[in-house]
């Protein structure tokens, strides 16, 4: 079932508004420990930044509205008082707007993409988007959930992995090239949809400082999860976080019947 | 179950850290079954962290370090080494470009030309953040954008401003500063340059000049010429000079210790003519010009052994840590615990000095006893810090495929441009003096 709005001609019209998600993930470069009590890992005093595939989806946005083919962009990012800084990055690279969901300290380590969609789902409702764009996935927990259940939420149609987004050939709908096993594949989606970004979508920009100045300026709203009616009882329990067990050394073989052989001895192959 | 894989570097990662992009390619191909992808992602505090906190700076400023950072450990650290390798940085002029978006070579400049209309302060970030990327290109940064930019913004006329600054910040030019001599270093006001006045009211300049960073790429030059030789520090005059001038060449790119890849040449000017418009400032008064220059030159430079302080505190302490003996990893080991403080307390009480001097600076308050102090300390620390990183990275220390040794060659001239520290110590010594004058 595809949920079609008929609207005019994307060239026509003010443009698309579109919501970007954004997530304060630990930085890639960090090394990340896991804590004493392997309940989790450290996050206190270690450095966080917007979430990778996220900065795309931001600069897709912007770019989408350098190409006038949309009219507003608005960030939105769910999670504690400093996802603010997360958000102004994404103000400094162009974003319009923002939107702040706080989640108290003590369900943020609970928090699901089943929460976030949900959340999303109602900050939708009020917004109104045309486009979604989200990261496809956060570097912290590799869930590449959100998106496609938020899309569920809403009924939405989606374009997952997204690697090009584009006007389709007669302007009603957006083309989407998406990254899958195979290779790529394209396909036509109605607005308003969801879509992922993958990592050769774009290039992000860096924020440059008259943009970081402006950025101060520009609105930054905040929700709390109550005000959007939104239950963040867990449905998961983490039993434990591990460091995975230590790389054992491998062995080295001299000839094809060596690793044959091997490969028999550990049952491998008959 | 959540699996996190720590991957230690089986060495040291030498050169700088993966970008986002390159972390995020390792994390699985074009394939979007990145599921399994998560056992080739990369961990190190490969950078030993900064507590901006501890300084004062806003927030923008913050945001600000954070970009630079980001830009300059992508777009330049990768080619740090081999830039230092082959005394050149090829890629100039398209890193000149990305800087000139990003609004770098104008900082201090009006917004009115495309520049940035910021503070000492936020270029000092900037210049900190480039230094601790490659200290050699930062080097031929500041003397675009602080000796060349920032003494056209203060002292040229209108249309001297509108000739030059569009294309000196947008990066289309680069641009330099040339007083020295072979034979005026220190004593730079006994420069021999002459600028001879013709009858049509133009200048003829005849003579060279010597460690002109930028010398050989330049486009345009800030020059300093005698045009009343008798009256000594009272006859000298600022020119601009464009490249493309007859009878000016440069006659030889240097072969330098360090600063690599920031090109240093011998300039010569044989009978240079220079039209009576491209004087700046005023006639004769040149001296001001220069003096009040080296002081906000010493300034933002000192922020350049600022960020290779902190480099060798990125390599070092990150060293210190995988690198195991007796059973640990040696930053454990009490000597070099004391020497990792040094370096950290030399590091943050550097930034504090220059941080506050160029807050000072920018609220227009100029003490030559503070541009000199600022550069004077932050040198010889820099120098010192170097020599310790090398010593914790011991062997390695010692092989050039690793940083520490570039950056002793690069720290070292900061104890000598922009005056020497022999020179500085009696800039503050005689305003010392001064104050105690009955």
């Amino acid at each position: 079932y595809i949920h079609i709005i008929n609207k005019a001609d994307m060239a026509a019209s003010k443009g698309l508004k579109i919501l970007v998600g954004c997530k304060r993930v630990i930085d890639y470069a960090v090394k990340v420990r896991v804590k004493p009590d392997r309940s989790g890992v450290v996050t206190e005093g270690v450095k966080h930044s917007m979430n990778p595939f996220d900065e795309i989806a931001v600069e897709e946005a912007v770019r989408m509205k350098e190409k006038k083919l949309a009219g507003e962009a608005v960030a939105i990012s769910v999670g504690p008082p400093q996802s603010q800084e997360t958000l102004r990055t994404a103000l400094a690279m162009g974003i319009d707007r923002a939107i702040h969901v706080e989640i108290p300290l003590a369900q943020l380590e609970k928090l699901q993409p089943i929460h976030v969609s949900k959340l999303l789902a109602k900050v939708c409702e009020s917004e109104k988007p045309d486009l979604v764009i989200l990261g496809k996935q956060a570097i912290d927990d590799d869930c590449n959930q959100t998106g496609q259940m938020l899309a569920a939420l809403l009924d939405w149609p989606q374009a997952t992995f997204a690697s090009k987004i584009e006007p389709s050939q007669d302007s009603k709908q957006l083309r989407v090239t998406r990254e899958v096993d195979g290779g790529l594949e394209t396909i036509d989606v109605s607005v308003p949809a969801v879509v992922t970004s993958d990592l050769r979508l774009n290039e992000p920009r860096y924020a440059t400082l008259p943009n970081i100045m402006k950025a101060k300026k520009k609105p930054l709203a905040k929700m709390s999860p109550d005000q959007l009616g939104v239950d963040l009882q867990p449905r998961q329990e983490v039993i434990s976080v591990e460091d995975p067990p230590v790389r054992k050394a491998g062995a080295k073989v001299e000839s094809v019947e060596d690793l044959v052989g091997k490969l028999r001895e550990k049952g491998l192959v008959k | 179950m959540q699996f996190i894989r720590p991957v230690l570097h089986s060495q040291v990662c030498t050169s700088a850290r993966p970008s986002a992009r390159q972390f995020l390619q390792k994390l699985g191909k074009s394939c979007s079954f990145s599921l399994n992808s998560s056992s080739t992602r990369l961990y190190s505090t490969e950078f030993f962290p900064i507590n901006d906190e501890l300084y004062g700076l806003t927030d923008e400023q913050k945001q600000l370090r954070q970009t630079i950072f980001q830009f300059c450990q992508k777009e330049l650290a990768p080619k740090a080494q081999q830039i230092d390798a082959e005394n050149d940085f090829k890629d100039i002029k398209k890193f000149w470009r990305q800087c000139g978006e990003l609004g770098l070579l104008g900082v201090t400049a009006p917004t009115e030309y495309g520049g940035l209309g910021a503070s000492y302060l936020d270029h000092a970030i900037v210049m900190e953040e480039m230094s601790r990327a490659c200290a050699a290109v930062a080097l031929s940064y500041g003397a675009h954008s602080n000796l060349c930019v920032n003494q056209i913004v203060r002292h040229g006329t209108d249309e001297q401003k509108s000739r030059y600054l569009p294309k000196l910040i947008s990066g289309e030019w680069i641009g330099a500063l040339a007083m020295s001599e072979p034979n005026a270093g220190s004593d730079v006001v006994s420069m021999t340059m002459r600028a001879d006045k013709q009858s049509d009211g133009s200048y003829v300049l005849n003579g060279s000049k010597f460690w002109i960073t930028n010398g050989p790429d330049a486009d345009v030059i800030v020059v300093y010429a005698k045009t009343k030789p008798e009256a000594g520090a009272h006859g000298i005059t600022t020119f601009l000079v464009e490249r493309d001038s007859p009878g000016f060449s440069c006659s030889r790119k240097l072969d330098k210790l360090g600063m690599r890849g920031s090109n240093t040449g011998e300039l010569v000017f044989d009978g240079v003519r220079v039209p009576a418009d491209r004087v700046m400032g005023r006639l004769d008064g040149g001296v001001y010009v220069l003096m009040s220059g080296l002081d906000i030159e010493r300034l933002l430079l000192s922020a350049g052994p600022l960020g290779i302080m902190q480099a060798a505190c990125d390599t070092a302490f990150q060293y210190a840590h995988i690198r195991k003996a007796f059973g640990q990893s040696i930053g454990q080991f009490q000597l070099l615990q004391g020497k990792m403080a040094d370096m950290y307390c030399r590091l943050t009480s550097g930034r504090c000095y220059v941080y506050s001097v160029a807050r000072a600076l920018a609220q227009g308050s100029r003490q030559p006893m503070d541009c000199a102090g600022v550069i004077l300390k932050c040198a010889e620390d820099a120098t010192q810090s170097a020599l310790d990183a090398i010593q914790i990275l011991g062997g390695n220390g010692y092989i050039n495929e690793y940083p520490a040794g570039r950056l002793l060659r690069d720290a070292k001239l900061y104890e000598i441009g922009a005056g020497t520290s022999e020179v500085r110590r009696l800039v503050i010594g005689r305003a010392i003096n001064n104050i105690y004058k009955s």
